[in-house]
């Protein structure tokens, strides 16, 4: 039976639940003796706090109490730290300002909190959090990160307001590699501010029991377990034995739920502060102005080439906005999951990159869907496109005589990476197949006809998945090893339950991670459960984000799997008075290789727990094995993504003709749930080139922090997408999966703006490209001939 | 306090609210209908979409005591029976969810555009469905699962 579960479309085992208004989020659960909590937020993106006067709100209806930044100080909380140490090119420490839970004396973002205001009910103390009275004396903002280390100092200890100058790779080489270049292409771009918005906002919900004196916190979160041991060892709200966090069902993330915030630590101190239970829910404006925001880069590039197109040097300077504080993976994203990611799918053997991170009064910038590695896949592809316009060279053509050759891995790049396996000119093959790539003159001949404007684009991605090998993140400064851990265990009667440390928020992982457990043990899916999202059910776990739920957790279950079935042959043994290397394991069941007796999985299950003739002495009762899994190096999925739009130079309105994405992800369990991912992938990623951007005044007031605002994408805004695999299974982990969760945000991008580029004529513009952008472009261009 | 009497998912109930309390805090909060989301505070995002009286409509614009006497039907009471209803089905089919946070409202906003006759092909569904955000499928799913749903529930009927 085993292998009859992979690569199926097993329909999703949580669905049932979700279609039929049976989802447990956080905002749904109820307790008895409920109160509610309102944040009081900073209007102003900068300025000192005189003073606080609760009076009035303390003797509003229904309110229990009012806390502000100064308890939070007075009782010592500590901040909301920074996962990842970054040292400068001189060596020296990042900066990492004090973030405190609530503001006391300054608040740095517009919406910081700076008080909370607890009820009977919400709106009781929604109307009290108005009557708090701060005295705020405002200051100048610094907002524009390209000007940011010109601008006056937001913290005393962070010179020029630059948290760190970091590099990588070889200067002089890539020097050299320019000065030898018989062409170089320049390149300056923005890579636009995005907001997550997950469709479900924020939430906490904090109970405190004083009998046992353990504070359990139900919140949104993608990584329950790194909530604990932030709120715990950084933050010292409660010993870890004494808080326990439940992350339920999480209406979606992209990034924006892996990071501790201020709202759901002040919740659960207050809880016990106060011998409370209290929901907090965030309304879209607090989404808004409070989730890590992601992107945020200005960049130059220069590529160097020779005469026939072979890359010769790649340098790339960039500044990136980490916001008013450092956020949880901050530091981590515009250098690790960025400047290591340069070197693309590419041979260019020289590579040097800066990175100024620098703060601005904005809200904290961190990791959103793809995080680093689209920035990373937009420089390239946008300046590898360029660099064939300028070369007169067909882009596909350019690519491929600067791919890694499939007979090249282990291929160790300039910039830190080694790629264990891949097959670019496969999926490039494949895409531009499925894009009929060659005939696309004619189509844009037929729409200049029509008096429109054609482009097609290419984007060759990379990615590093997988997060990560602990031994190589330690020594790039992650605060913590990256392995996850999963647990298979076996109940009497032989059904399965799985816990593992990953979280699903819309993966589908209790679906995905049934099927592998299933698939290994030769059970029906049905008798498998997958329990995940509870520190109190799994001793520890890393969470969900950079696509490695399947390549990490799943290995690890995978591993757990192994274990079972390896004690299962042990129990068999003695049951069947034989030697253990006499029993084979052929899924479900336990064979005497000698004879044709055997043993169910059942039985075997039933003998490790109640059996009276069991070896005792020799094995442990039970079957339930864990593992831990440190993978021994990232993940590299990659593809060609394509798209071809037509501009019309009326009205600058641009549609999406097209899309196509052929990606590698290693082996697939579920081609349904992955297909998913990918479509899930594309919509941000050409929402974030056609339409999203995170826009602040010169103030540092949010100007797009609403639905009304921001333009999300919706579901008249695409066409279907036209989605391929090609498959090279990672060499290093038992599943051979690379990850697919962030494939679509990375690799859509610098494809559909290509494209605009191209369609045109060669014009520049920085994503997102509005309508109004691109027919302020189509005025520029030589008048078009309409037939 | 006000009074208001509303037939919600086929039972009268009497209930007593604030003024200014919305639809969707009463069915979240009073009635533990939780299967109806609150997504927004713009009535953009859709993920709060009921039928009352029979047109989908965002409960979170409506007043509760504007749905004085209104019929009105949640995710929990779309389906008869405990059986699921055909657009549920046909969204678990399709892949049609990810997170699961939008998709009540979306499948009410679809089985509205059934029944008003505007779910005739993909254009005219992505269309219909524009008041609905979901940020984890990219719609695709989505459209192939009201495509499916529509003429299910159209064999249902005929």
């Amino acid at each position: 039976m085993s292998g009859s579960l992979i690569g199926k479309s097993v329909l999703r085992k949580e669905d049932h639940r979700f279609v039929s208004g049976k989802g447990r989020y956080t905002d749904d659960i109820q307790l008895v003796g409920l109160t509610y909590a309102a944040f009081v937020r900073s209007p102003y993106a900068r300025a000192d706090i005189k003073s606080f006067d609760v009076s009035d709100a303390l003797a509003a209806p229904g309110v229990i109490a009012v806390l502000t930044g100064e308890e939070v100080a007075k009782d010592g909380l500590g901040g909301l730290p920074c996962g990842w140490m970054i040292h400068s090119k001189d060596g020296s420490e990042m900066r990492q300002p004090h973030h405190p839970v609530l503001a006391a004396d300054r608040v740095n973002y517009l919406g910081e909190p700076v008080a909370l205001v607890i009820a009977d009910t919400q709106l009781e103390a929604k109307n009290a959090a108005e009557l708090v009275m701060v005295d705020f004396e405002p200051l100048t903002a610094v907002v524009n990160p390209a000007t940011a280390s010109q601008a006056e100092t937001l913290y005393e200890a962070v010179p020029n307001n630059l948290c760190y100058e970091w590099e990588l790779g070889d200067e002089a080489a890539t020097e050299a590699g320019l000065a030898a270049a018989a062409h170089v292409t320049t390149l300056k771009l923005t890579n636009n501010r995005l907001i997550p918005n997950a469709i479900e906002p924020r939430a906490a919900l904090a109970e405190y029991n004083s009998g046992t004196d353990e504070i359990i916190l139900h919140t949104t979160s993608q990584n329950p377990h790194l909530v604990r041991l932030i709120m715990t060892a950084f933050v010292q709200i409660a010993p870890e034995h004494k808080l326990r966090v439940i992350a339920p069902d999480v209406g979606g993330g992209f990034g924006s739920k892996i990071f501790i915030y201020s709202e759901e630590t002040a919740l659960a101190w207050a809880a016990k502060k106060l011998g409370l239970t209290i929901k907090w829910t965030a309304d879209r404006s607090e989404s808004f102005l409070t989730d890590a925001h992601g992107r945020d880069h200005v960049s130059e590039a220069q590529l160097a080439l020779s005469a026939d197109g072979e890359f010769l040097a790649l340098k790339v300077k960039t500044v990136a906005n980490m916001g008013a504080y450092l956020s949880t993976f901050a530091s981590a994203v515009p250098t690790y999951l960025y400047g290591t990611l340069l070197a693309g799918q590419y041979r260019t053997p020289a590579i040097y990159v800066e990175v100024d991170s620098v703060f601005t009064n904005t809200a904290p910038v961190d990791a959103y869907r793809g995080a680093g590695r689209p920035e990373a896949t937009y420089l390239v592809e946008r300046i590898v496109e360029k660099a064939a316009a300028e070369m007169g060279l067909d882009p596909a053509e350019l690519r491929r005589r600067n791919f890694i050759g499939r007979d090249q891995f282990p291929y160790q790049t300039p910039v830190a990476l080694e790629y264990d396996t891949g097959d670019y000119e496969a999926s490039l093959h494949k895409a531009l197949k499925m894009a009929d790539y060659n005939t696309f003159s004619a189509r844009q001949a037929e729409a200049e006809a029509r008096g429109k404007l054609r482009g097609i684009g290419l984007s060759c991605y990379i990615e590093a998945c997988g997060l990560a090998p602990s031994q190589v993140a330690g020594a790039l400064g992650a605060g913590v090893g990256l392995w996850e851990s999963g647990e298979v265990r076996v109940n009497p009667t032989g059904s399965v339950t799985v816990l593992t440390g990953s979280h699903s928020h819309g993966q589908g992982h209790e679906t995905t991670f049934a099927q592998l457990v299933a698939d290994r043990l030769g059970l029906p899916i049905e008798d498998v459960e997958v329990v995940h999202g509870d520190t109190g059910k799994l001793d520890f776990g890393l969470g969900t984000y950079g696509s490695r739920s399947l390549a990490v957790g799943g290995s690890a279950l995978s591993v757990a799997a192994d274990k079972v079935v390896e004690k299962g042959r042990k129990i068999a043994a003695h049951l069947l008075r034989t030697d253990v290397d006499n029993i084979d394991f052929d899924a479900p069941v336990f064979k005497m290789i000698d004879s044709n007796e055997s043993k169910t999985f059942q039985e075997i299950a039933f003998a490790a727990y109640v059996n009276h003739d069991y070896p005792s002495e020799e094995l442990e009762p039970g079957l339930a094995e864990k593992a831990f899994y440190d993978p021994l190096n990232f993940t590299y999925p990659a593809g060609t993504h394509i798209c071809e739009v037509e501009i019309d130079p009326d009205t600058g309105v641009v549609e999406i003709i097209q899309f196509v994405a052929v990606d590698d992800f290693g082996t697939i369990i579920n081609p349904m749930i992955v297909e998913g991912q990918v479509h899930g992938g594309l919509a941000q990623g050409i929402g974030q080139a056609l339409l999203e951007q995170a826009v602040y005044d010169d103030t540092g007031q949010l100007i797009t922090g609403s639905y009304m605002d921001y333009c999300m994408p919706r579901a008249d805004n695409f066409p279907d997408f036209k989605v391929g695999m090609t498959c090279t299974p990672c060499t290093h982990n038992p599943v051979g999966a690379k990850g697919c969760g962030e494939a679509g945000a990375i690799g859509s991008p610098p494809a559909v703006m290509n494209a605009i580029t191209q369609a045109l004529g060669g014009i520049e513009i920085d994503m997102p490209a509005t309508s109004e952008k691109v027919w302020r472009a189509v005025q520029t261009m030589p008048a078009l001939k309409t037939a | 306090m006000e009074t208001i009497e509303l037939k919600i998912n086929g039972r009268k109930r009497t209930l007593h609210c604030l003024p200014n309390a919305t639809l969707v805090e009463v069915l979240r909060d009073q009635l533990h209908l939780t299967g109806t989301h609150i997504g927004c505070d713009t009535t953009q995002c859709g993920a709060c979409t009921i039928h009352v009286d029979g047109d989908a409509v965002k409960a979170c614009t409506v007043l509760a005591v504007r749905s004085d006497g209104s019929e009105i039907t949640t995710i929990e009471g779309l389906a008869e029976n405990e059986a699921s209803h055909p657009m549920q089905k046909a969204f678990k089919a399709c892949h049609g969810l990810q997170c699961g946070f939008c998709t009540p409202g979306m499948i009410m906003s679809a089985v509205d555009l059934v029944n008003k006759g505007c779910a005739v092909d993909p254009a005219a569904i992505r269309e219909g469905l524009s008041g609905n955000i979901c940020r984890c499928t990219g719609y695709q799913n989505i459209v192939a699962a009201v495509l499916q749903g529509a003429s299910e529930m159209q064999e249902q009927s005929s």
